[in-house]
């Protein structure tokens, strides 16, 4: 019987490797999986690469596994935030890589990774700073971006309900990152606030098919949904 | 003869005015969010945030908010019936692939030939940070710019070349300002109207690039 469905969030997260890239779901605090972040810290895989939107605010999830030195490099679309300042000090200081990516092309490198397209062309960010040194090739009378696909090892994304083959459902914009990162990963970790019997799930509102996801743990609503 | 600046609350209105029923639009960060306060009642428009939205309602009441449902600015808002939901990779293909109509953004500086400048003012010891900027400058079929005429140290923030990095090449249409609004065209920059009292010699002064009158 296949059953994805982990007792913890510790047996989830086992296995997870020095080194690894990690993709986080979530923008701010929508779809950002804060148990598996926080288990990530007590699993102890170090030298990470990051892929997420932000980078961390206050002294949750992200901002603790910047904080507590596992992480090596970040690619994101929007490190600055009021109370980023885990990685504002960390980046200053020369102890984190930054890799600047405009959102749009954080989301289609993710996507091109998951359907396993090589590279593409895009127009945003032509003519600006981050695509110095990268090739470009106007087609159709249009200047276009060469970039390239964002792969992970692991990715680990917030959900609504999933069931033991891995379909998930989400919850409003918390969905964002979610359905793509779980593509571009070869071992998707789902957290979800409720698991279902199989068929439980109308087939026709599935957002993830079970096919890109490894792993489903349950972990416990917080009582009132709270920012960031 | 002296003159009132548009106030930010005037600025959005005029931005309202030009955005037709049935248009699908995105409002940045910033100034641009007092647009939606604008909107004619009646008018039905659809409001795109780019973390996956479109049908974007006014903030909750007090009491109400659902941090599963944030705009780009991360602040709660609602949904309007029919409203959706959608992944962050066809949020961005909206824009991207031509079907968003309008896109209203926040400016540092805009060039005489559609330049914008707005994600980072180059400054060596700044943290970049460019979220969607990019994007929506290239994306959206029109993008419209609002800010300030000038600078607070009173420089004309429309310019013959962005000074500032770039965000996007020739991609701005028009400019709102609290002076004017301006339509950029191949032929440059068009004055469409401005505010009553200023003469246009001195709207084209305080610009400090050439203007054409409508």
């Amino acid at each position: 019987m296949i059953n994805k469905l982990y007792a913890s969030v510790a047996d989830a997260l086992a296995g997870v490797p020095d080194g690894a890239t990690v993709m986080t779901g979530g923008f701010g605090g929508a779809g950002m999986p804060n148990e598996l972040i926080d288990g990530l810290i007590e699993q102890g895989a170090r030298d990470l690469v990051i892929v997420n939107n932000n980078a961390g605010n206050g002294e949750q999830g992200l901002a603790a596994l910047l904080k507590a030195g596992r992480v090596r490099k970040i690619i994101c679309s929007f490190p600055r935030q009021a109370d980023s300042h885990h990685f504002d000090s960390l980046y200053r200081a020369g102890k984190l890589e930054l890799e600047l990516v405009p959102q749009g092309n954080l989301a289609e490198r993710i996507r091109a990774a998951g359907a396993g397209v090589g590279a593409f062309f895009t127009p945003t960010g032509y003519g600006t700073d981050l695509a110095k040194g990268k090739e470009t090739r106007e087609i159709n009378g249009r200047m276009y971006v060469l970039e390239y696909p964002i792969h992970a090892d692991v990715a680990l994304i917030k959900a609504e309900r999933g069931d033991r083959w891995g379909n998930l459902t989400y919850r409003k914009a918390a969905r964002n990152f979610g359905p793509i990162m779980a593509t571009a990963a070869k071992c998707t970790i789902a957290q979800v606030f409720e698991t279902v019997e199989l068929g439980a799930l109308d087939p026709e509102v599935v957002v993830t098919p079970g096919i890109f996801v490894k792993r489903v743990v349950k972990v416990a609503r917080q009582g009132a949904m709270e920012a960031a | 003869m002296s003159y009132i600046r548009r106030t930010r609350d005037e600025m959005a209105a005029r931005v309202a005015r030009d955005i037709p029923e049935g248009a699908y639009v995105n409002l940045g960060i910033g100034l641009p969010t007092l647009v939606a306060n604008h909107l004619p009642r009646g008018r039905e428009i659809f409001l795109h945030s780019e973390n996956g939205i479109l049908g974007m309602g006014p903030a909750p009441a007090k009491g109400e908010e659902d941090w599963d449902l944030i705009n780009a600015g991360k602040q709660p808002v609602t949904l309007l019936p029919g409203g959706a939901f959608f992944h962050h990779a066809d949020s961005f293909a909206m824009m991207r692939g031509g079907h968003l109509d309008i896109c209203v953004l926040g400016a540092f500086q805009v060039a005489v030939n559609g330049d914008l400048a707005n994600w980072s003012t180059g400054a060596p010891d700044a943290i970049p940070a460019v979220g969607g900027a990019m994007d929506l400058a290239v994306g959206a079929k029109s993008t419209y710019v609002m800010m300030e005429h000038q600078t607070k140290a009173g420089e004309s923030k429309i310019v013959e070349r962005c000074s500032y990095p770039l965000t996007g090449v020739g991609c701005v249409k028009r400019v709102y300002t609290d002076l004017a609004t301006l339509a950029i065209g191949p032929h440059g920059v068009t004055a469409l109207d401005w505010v009553d009292g200023l003469q246009f010699d001195e709207l084209v002064r305080i610009s400090g690039v050439p203007l054409r009158e409508p």
